[in-house]
């Protein structure tokens, strides 16, 4: 991981062209980070350059182009590789997102080692992308699904945790940062409590990607999500980290070109990983702009992003916990730059409507994860997630607008 | 005041706010608070609009052959906007509810206000009004 150098939210600032632009004749302040995140300008060229320079389809291509466009796609495999510290470049395999990589997970690896009574860990925190995925899979297979369970703050209770594993656990999957409550889990850990059981661990990291620094090997997990798009790459491209091993001894997710080694109409035999996982032609153009978000990220360094998101997170607290009515929700001492929270008797939707009116974009309702609304008794939250190039002056401004929000529902 | 009267003096009013997005929201909880209180017994899974974001919960019934409807959502805005439908359409005979198009959404840029996503939820109340009168007219002492 390259060391932070030396730069400022106002520069980073001017790299995102989006954020200069008024919405409903106010400055717009985007807090809908933990949605998606913003693209910088090096994104936005490195899509143009792409299509302007070098697109073709990749890998069986023999002219210049093919080879531009399969090498341009290959770097971004190995900056990932290295992005996560994964052991070999080949253990990394692009898919549409964090979605894709869960559900490719469950259907190749789940439908082809699970027996009926095998058990799925999940935790009460997962978004609906790391829940769904496993029903479907408890549907086809007959495993039982067991659901780790939260305290107060938003944190997974690690005893309970303790008590759910047995010989019987398969799979163990948790999100490594809630995407509601921002709680940054204790991943190793759980990693290794269910190595100790046998148990293969997939790690949601869509929301760990644009905060956290990620060691796939650091950590031990087996397989690991996340997507381009909410760390300032770009939408519809993801990787999904696996051990080789386990890779290899996995089914295909999909059957068509690129997958494949020979194929006949009596027997197709199916190409090395991380191929075997990328059939048809996949999202090249995006897949090589991804490098870029990786190559930003890098050269911020997640020392100042985390100094930074912390001075927000804190600023956050300060500024809105004294408006009237205020309940936040998820106060976990390890968290990232979200707050989550309700304002006695206004709905989230009506305090999201005219947020948008002054300019400022959250995100409003269950976030995809009804489960953990229902915990609380609640039906939705409004959500503001910070990103880089947040600033504790849209905070104030924030916070102002909430409380003239407030004022309008006193009347 | 006929169905499209009454429409024409709704796209009339939101002129005048030209646009203002913290203006029209405001007008639009103005519009809602006067909304007449709807009966309890109403506020149930049964009287819930399907396709609204937010729960909308309407009642509709006959008094003099003519469609009353009671409504109320758990959100201000949308409350608002359930009270420009019920503006339009409340005191009408079921035909002509059902016979008439309902134009001012469209008019007063409600894609633009409430985005498309919620704009399919107004177009589904707007279907279950006419439902309702649909359901009603058999009830009529002129029947249907």
């Amino acid at each position: 991981m390259s060391t932070a150098v030396s730069t400022s939210v106002e520069q980073i600032r001017k790299e995102f062209p989006v954020l200069h632009q008024e919405v409903n004749g106010k400055p717009l302040i985007y807090f809908d980070n933990a949605a998606t995140a913003q693209k910088p300008k090096a994104v936005l060229d490195a899509l143009s350059y792409y299509y302007e320079h070098d697109n073709a389809n990749i890998h069986r291509g023999i002219h210049t182009l093919a080879e531009r466009a399969t090498s341009a796609y290959e770097d971004t495999r190995k900056a990932t590789s290295r992005f996560v510290n994964s052991n070999e470049v080949e253990e990394i395999i692009f898919t549409k997102g964090t979605t894709e990589g869960i559900n490719l997970v469950a259907q190749a690896y789940g439908r082809k080692f699970l027996k009926p009574g095998d058990e799925i860990i999940i935790s009460h925190l997962e978004h609906h992308s790391n829940i769904v995925p496993w029903q479907i899979l408890r549907e086809q297979t007959g495993a039982v699904i067991k659901v780790i369970p939260i305290n107060d703050k938003g944190e997974l209770i690690i005893d309970a945790y303790r008590e759910l594993l047995s010989g019987k656990t398969k799979i163990v999957a948790v999100n490594y940062i809630s995407n509601s409550l921002g709680t940054v889990n204790p991943v190793k850990e759980i990693i290794a409590m269910a190595h100790e059981v046998g148990a293969v661990t997939l790690i949601d990291a869509a929301q760990a990607a644009p905060h956290h620094p990620i060691d796939v090997q650091g950590i031990d997990c087996d397989f690991l999500a996340f997507s381009a798009h909410k760390m300032y790459g770009p939408t519809g491209v993801g990787a999904l980290y696996g051990k080789r091993r386990l890779l290899e001894s996995m089914d295909p997710y999909q059957g068509g070109g690129e997958m494949i080694k020979d194929v006949t109409f009596e027997k197709t035999t199916y190409n090395e990983i991380p191929y075997k996982f990328e059939a048809g032609t996949p999202n090249i153009a995006d897949v090589v702009a991804f490098k870029a978000a990786i190559d930003f990220i890098e050269s911020i360094g997640y020392s100042f992003i985390h100094e930074h998101e912390e001075r927000l997170l804190n600023h956050a607290n300060k500024v809105l916990m004294d408006i009237p009515g205020m309940t936040p929700f998820g106060q976990a001492r390890e968290k990232t730059s979200v707050f989550s929270f309700n304002i006695e008797g206004i709905h989230p939707f009506d305090i999201g409507m005219w947020l948008d009116a002054k300019g400022i974009a959250v995100r409003t309702g269950h976030h995809c994860t009804q489960p953990l609304m229902d915990w609380f008794k609640i039906e939705g939250t409004v959500r503001a997630s910070m990103a880089i190039y947040n600033t504790t002056d849209e905070l104030d401004t924030f916070a102002a607008a909430l409380k003239d929000i407030v004022k309008k529902f006193k009347k | 005041m006929s169905i499209e009267e009454k429409q024409e003096e709704i796209i009339e009013e939101f002129s005048v706010l030209d646009g203002d997005m913290e203006m029209t929201i405001n007008y639009i909880m103005e519009l809602g608070d006067s909304l007449p209180e709807l009966d309890d017994q109403y506020r149930n899974d049964d009287y819930i609009v399907k396709g609204c974001q937010s729960k909308v919960w309407m009642h509709a019934y006959l008094v003099n052959d003519k469609v009353k409807f009671d409504a109320d959502s758990n959100t201000a805005i949308t409350k608002g906007l359930v009270s420009l439908l019920v503006r339009v359409l409340d005191g009408e005979s079921p035909e002509t509810i059902m016979e008439h198009d309902i134009y001012f959404p469209e008019k007063i840029g409600m894609n633009r206000f409430i985005g498309t996503q919620r704009s399919n939820g107004f177009a589904a109340m707007i279907k279950q009004m006419k439902l309702y009168a649909l359901a009603l007219s058999s009830k009529t002492k002129t029947g249907a």
